[in-house]
């Protein structure tokens, strides 16, 4: 994995609460046996039109907006364990995620995957919005080694938290696998001396 | 200290607790499918690591198999592609595969339980989000992601911060034609999509006592459509009765050496919880949902809130719906009865009971998938088969099916499908899709009706 860096970029604004992996990635794409290629189909069925053609309407078709963060409404990532949804969100070149709520799963699945999700306040996301919104050049700072999140020229800024442990990784560019094959003498040690009846 | 059933199972299963960081959390089974596991096989041969546990994984395949004519070679040859790798890669790793076709074959939330693998005081994984199911046995048991069935794979453990903990009561006596599926969806739809996030649950009461395990099974299932990570309820007699002589469950004297293990896994009384919520049995009424999450759900003789915010119009817009509509007397021209939360015999006893002597209205396509092959010799050994087919129903062959869509069994656009299963998302049944989740019995008297009734009446 990439060592995670600060990350100053012009964000996506997506104010819709609840996204569900189902819309980051509808499950007909999910036949695919690697990891590759699933940026093509993130929110594909927002992204177009039932007749194929491309919903203009959508902020991800929209010229206007670009940039490697992602700012969307509370609940992000609910519902399915897939973790194609966060290799979509890689594929297509996000690096971080701001919402002022993740789902648990999706909040893993994009740590495994190099991918930040930002947990922000109500009213910081809705000032996010706005910004962004008012003037789509808004650069966004994301410091993961100072655990903040700013917006340019601006004076308002917010902590987030990151389990200790994942920051580490993130900085390093670990994966957990690596760490996990330390430990498998204590795994080997656990199953025989633990009286266990499971 | 007093601690709660979950703790008991979770604290069974640190391995060891890493200053300022996760706990080494111990996994006793493994579950997996086609659609969350190739990659995960593929990481751990680019790197050359063995599976450390192949005989604590069980595979089968459910998601992405097709419903009708399972001996003949499957036609999608991207789903035949996905089958073919789950196979070779269980073959090359010693691992349990029931594949399609095997007479253990199905949903895996489905044959874990009738096969005895899942048992109280067990941690339980799998790549996918309704692991939960398996809590309704008194195990720890939720979904994770692919890189973390790469993690179980090769280490049989993972890397976890322990959940907070929540209960939700509820006592009382359900009415005539509530089912479990109305209780969860009631749940649902009084706490929200996100209430449950970071909460592991358990579910306490009369109610949840004297449900049968497949109703238990149905309501733990959509824990996580509260957010949950997962749901519980303490193993009892019918836990244990439930499990006994089945394929894979403990025989003779290790049986009794377990029930006398698994009858300590209860909550001790004053035990804390970091949130509890009570309910009470009397104000559930068989429900239905109008929107594109499983919580918005209202009694099924309610009228659709309305709700001043854009991701509410949004869903309705999605639904062709209303604020202030009612939904009874919607037409309906497809009924799917099937998914991991209500597949089991129980599931199409309620909708044969129902359907019985009846026809199903000429308007409507009904589909019933059961969930396992081995629900599907049931249904034909008690003749429901007979019953369903009179009616005008047609029987599929097991899997996921119209839950997700994966395969052929897809709703067509703009059409509105009252369906058993336990997401309501925009395209989940198919692209334009829209899905109105409810019980069994709602649902087959949905088929009968060509329209949405409200069952309640014609029970009283
Ligand atoms: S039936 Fe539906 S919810 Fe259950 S495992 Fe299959 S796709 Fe997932």
């Amino acid at each position: 994995m990439e060592k995670f860096k600060t990350i100053s970029s012009r964000a996506i604004p997506l104010a819709i609460e609840n996204i569900d992996t189902d819309q980051i990635i509808p499950a007909r794409f999910l036949k695919s046996t690697d990891k590759e290629g699933f940026g093509e189909h993130l929110f594909k069925d927002w992204r177009h039109h039932r007749n194929g053609s491309i919903n203009s309407d959508f902020v991800l078709n929209s010229p206007i907006f670009s940039g490697s963060i992602l700012v969307a409404g509370t609940n992000f990532g609910c519902g399915s364990s897939r973790e194609h949804a966060a290799w979509a969100l890689c594929d297509y070149g996000f690096k971080v995620v701001i919402s002022s709520f993740f789902a648990d799963i999706f909040k893993g699945n994009a740590l495994n995957n190099g991918l930040l999700p930002v947990q922000v306040s109500e009213e910081y996301l809705k000032y996010l919005f706005q910004k962004i919104n008012e003037n789509s050049d808004t650069k966004i700072i994301v410091d993961l080694k100072k655990q903040t999140i700013a917006i340019e020229n601006s004076d308002l800024q917010e902590t987030f938290d990151i389990d200790p442990y994942k920051k580490t990784c993130l900085m390093n560019g670990y994966d957990d696998i690596d760490y996990l094959l330390t430990k498998l003498p204590n795994i080997k040690e656990f199953e025989t001396n633990k009286l266990r009846f499971a | 200290m007093k601690k709660t059933l979950f703790d008991k199972v979770w604290d069974a299963h640190v391995v060891e607790s890493i200053e300022n960081g996760p706990q080494v959390f111990y996994i006793d089974k493994h579950l997996i499918h086609e659609v969350t596991s190739p990659q995960a096989f593929n990481e751990l041969e680019k790197r050359g690591i063995p599976i450390l546990r192949p005989k604590q994984i069980v595979a089968t395949a459910d998601h992405n198999t097709p419903t009708i004519e399972q001996h003949l070679p499957i036609k999608d040859e991207l789903s035949k592609k996905q089958l073919e790798q789950l196979s070779i890669n269980c073959k090359k790793n010693n691992i349990t595969l029931y594949e399609l076709g095997h007479k253990y074959n199905g949903i895996i939330h489905v044959i874990a339980p009738e096969l005895g693998i899942t048992q109280p005081g067990m941690t339980m994984v799998c790549g996918d989000s309704h692991t939960s199911t398996h809590g309704a046995f008194g195990a720890i048991a939720f979904g994770i992601g692919t890189s973390q069935v790469a993690q179980v794979f090769a280490s049989q453990y993972l890397l976890l911060t322990k959940p907070k903990k929540l209960r939700i009561t509820v006592n009382g006596k359900l009415k005539a034609g509530v089912l479990s599926k109305d209780v969860i969806l009631y749940i649902i739809s009084k706490l929200g999509t996100n209430s449950g996030t970071g909460y592991f649950c358990e579910y306490a009461g009369t109610v949840f006592e004297n449900m049968s395990m497949e109703g238990r099974m149905t309501v733990c299932n959509m824990s996580i459509e509260m957010g949950a990570r997962g749901g519980m309820i303490a193993p009892d007699e019918k836990t244990f009765e439930y499990i006994k002589g089945r394929e894979f469950a403990p025989q003779g004297k290790e049986f009794d050496q377990k029930v006398a293990y698994w009858k300590t896994l209860v909550t001790d009384e004053d035990a804390l919880f970091d949130k509890e919520h009570y309910f009470d049995a009397a104000d559930i009424e068989p429900m239905i949902t109008y929107g594109t999450n499983p919580g918005m759900g209202i009694k099924i003789s309610d009228y659709i809130p309305d709700i001043q915010n854009n991701s509410f119009k949004k869903s309705l817009n999605y639904m062709n719906l209303k604020a202030g509509e009612s939904l009874i007397n919607k037409p309906i021209n497809y009924v799917f009865i099937g998914s991991c939360t209500n597949s089991r015999i129980e599931d199409f006893r309620v909708a044969a009971d129902y359907v019985k002597g009846k026809q199903k209205a000429d308007n409507v396509i009904a589909w019933l998938v059961p969930g396992s092959k081995k629900v599907e010799s049931q249904i034909y050994e008690e003749g429901l088969n007979t019953i369903f087919e009179n009616a005008g129903f047609t029987l599929r062959q097991p899997g996921c099916s119209a839950c997700l869509a994966m395969n052929d069994d897809k709703i067509p656009q703009n059409e509105y499908c009252v369906s058993t299963s336990n997401r309501n998302f925009e395209g989940r049944q198919g692209q334009g899709a829209r899905t109105i989740l409810a019980s069994p019995l709602v649902a087959a008297a949905t088929a009968v009706a060509g329209r949405i009734v409200d069952i309640s009446k014609s029970l009283n």
